[in-house]
């Protein structure tokens, strides 16, 4: 995967698990965290969203990787460079 | 068979902790005792009415849309539709005291209005008390235990008041007497005043019935008349249980939503080897009356009316069969519905007392249903006391005691809020095991959900 499809992966992740989110103006250098209303229980979601569809592993002493987009986007590229998008 | 989880019990808790489990590809069984669904919170049909068997309303109210609170944290973590619980908010509730009536509603506002005009000398304890009720993380698994008591003292020093606070966050939740764990009360209070009642028109059927689709269609397996009789154990670790026809299921983690005494009672088929966790002692008698008019239509307009006659309100198990002293009355058709006509359970009205579980529990068959027939009309006399007449216009009724409540859901005593000592972090003396629901102590219909996700998050999910 690009790192482009990779941002649409978490895009479309993060619409699954926040419905109710705008997420057009979402500025990939801002931490998730002060632009939505997300929980620890989000963040496990988004961990284990990425396992269900792409079975990559993310140990939990690298959830601090996924704070904003830019930061999630540079961690999974190496992990899921050959991974075929599945959207 | 093996299973990746076992879920001991079809109850809220269960079926939402199963839903979260499957989502995430596990292999999950869920076991009811019973024939059907729901557990505290089930429903049935009797003579061409259908009835909820415990629900008045569902507390935890958020408008659609909302982003935040517990509400909008289960639909999320079930991937919910906000559609798929119907919620439908109150009309209005009161606390009715001797000397004192406050209503509330769902808008904050309008009980802060009221104790400010009954108890003007106390409004400002109070709303400094719902901003350290605000502030407090009732999430964490780890706060240690507080008087609710003393905490609420600090701030009201108006006995009535602190009373008349107490009164429907005590009947809606706690499973100790007198006090509450600060941490209950601060669920309770957040829940019932500041977020608030409702209620979809179909009852607690539609809540279920989504929970069970959705569970199924994620490849759960449900198993009813799957009643446990042995929670297999080797070397401190649960791998399986037995089922009361013998039949064996292993697992890798086992939850459990049947209460913290009961599930210890299953991890010792043979015998006792270490002291019994206590069982609950809160349980209440319900009295259902069927009416061929609408509550309103009679003059009864109140969503829900909590009741004290007495000096003090006493929440503690009574000597006498019931506790006449205070109640709840409740109608299930007030509440904001487009069309009235869609509830399912009809005009009717629920009456709530305390218990005690003791005497019902030990009585013959025979002086069983005389002690009803005893106890029916007494109620009854005492509820006509609280609201416009409705006597004429009483149908059809039915009732149920601690008995009722124990024979279909196996808690110990018929204790609706279970065990006074609760396990916020689910664990339990034997690995792998870990109890959600009641007994885990989040509270209400939203919170025993919210429980069974917690439990699979932290002990399953997070650990794949």
């Amino acid at each position: 995967m690009t790192s482009e499809q990779i941002r649409q992966v978490i895009i479309d992740i993060l619409e699954r698990i926040a419905p109710d989110e705008d997420l057009t103006n979402l500025d990939d250098s801002v931490a998730f965290r002060e632009q939505m209303e997300l929980d620890s229980m989000d963040f496990l979601d988004i961990v284990m969203e990425l396992r269900k569809q792409y079975r990559v592993q993310i140990p939990e002493e690298d959830y601090g990787n996924l704070v904003t987009m830019d930061s999630t986007v540079s961690y999974l590229e190496p992990r899921l460079k050959d991974v075929e998008s599945a959207v | 068979m093996k299973y990746d989880t076992i879920i001991i019990g079809a109850g809220l808790s269960g079926l939402a902790a199963g839903i979260r489990l499957a989502y995430y590809d596990q292999n999950v069984l869920i076991l009811e005792k019973h024939t059907t669904i729901g557990g505290l919170n089930s429903f049935y049909r009797l003579r061409g009415r259908n009835y909820d068997v415990g629900l008045h309303a569902i507390t935890n109210y958020a408008a659609p849309g909302t982003r935040t609170g517990p509400l909008a944290k289960l639909l999320k973590q079930l991937r919910l539709r906000w559609e798929d619980f119907n919620l439908t908010p109150q009309k209005g509730s009161a606390v009715v005291f001797p000397e004192h009536r406050l209503q509330f509603t769902n808008d904050f506002q309008v009980l802060q209005q009221e104790i400010a005009e009954q108890f003007p000398d106390q409004i400002d304890g109070f709303n400094k008390l719902t901003f350290e009720i605000e502030q407090f993380d009732d999430t964490n698994l780890n706060q240690p235990y507080r008087s609710a008591r003393e905490i609420v003292q600090r701030y009201i020093t108006n006995s009535t008041l602190e009373d008349m606070l107490f009164c429907p966050l005590m009947f809606y939740g706690s499973p100790t007497p007198h006090d509450m764990d600060f941490c209950q009360f601060v669920i309770m209070f957040k829940s019932i005043f500041l977020q608030g009642f409702a209620r979809p028109a179909e009852g607690i059927r539609l809540i279920l019935k989504n929970l069970v689709r959705k569970f199924k269609s994620l490849g759960g397996e449900l198993k009813l008349r799957g009643g446990v009789a042995e929670i297999l154990q080797k070397d401190g670790k649960a791998y399986g249980v037995r089922l009361e026809d013998g039949t064996e299921f292993e697992c890798d983690v086992l939850l459990s939503s049947a209460g913290s005494l009961e599930t210890y009672r299953l991890t010792q088929a043979e015998e006792l080897t270490r002291p019994e966790p206590e069982p609950g002692a809160l349980s209440f008698i319900e009295s259902i009356y069927a009416l061929d008019k609408m509550p309103t239509d009679l003059g009864i307009d109140e969503t829900i009316i909590f009741y004290n006659n007495a000096p003090r309100f006493n929440y503690a198990p009574c000597e006498e069969p019931a506790d006449l002293s205070s109640g709840i009355i409740c109608s299930p058709n007030n509440f904001e519905y487009d069309n009235p006509e869609l509830v399912k359970e009809g005009a009717v009205l629920r009456a709530t007392v305390i218990a005690n579980p003791a005497y019902w529990m030990n009585l013959s068959e025979e002086a069983y249903r005389a002690a009803k027939e005893e106890w029916f009309p007494r109620i009854l006399d005492k509820v006509s006391e609280k609201v416009a007449p409705f006597r004429e216009h009483i149908v059809d009724t039915d009732m149920f005691t601690p008995k009722t409540i124990w024979r279909f859901t196996g808690h110990a005593n018929g204790a609706v809020y279970g065990a006074p000592v609760k396990h916020r972090d689910g664990q339990t003396h034997l690995d792998n095991l870990y109890l959600c629901g009641t007994d885990q102590g989040f509270l209400g219909i939203i919170g025993s959900m919210l429980s069974g996700i917690s439990i699979a998050n932290l002990y399953v999910l997070s650990r794949m």
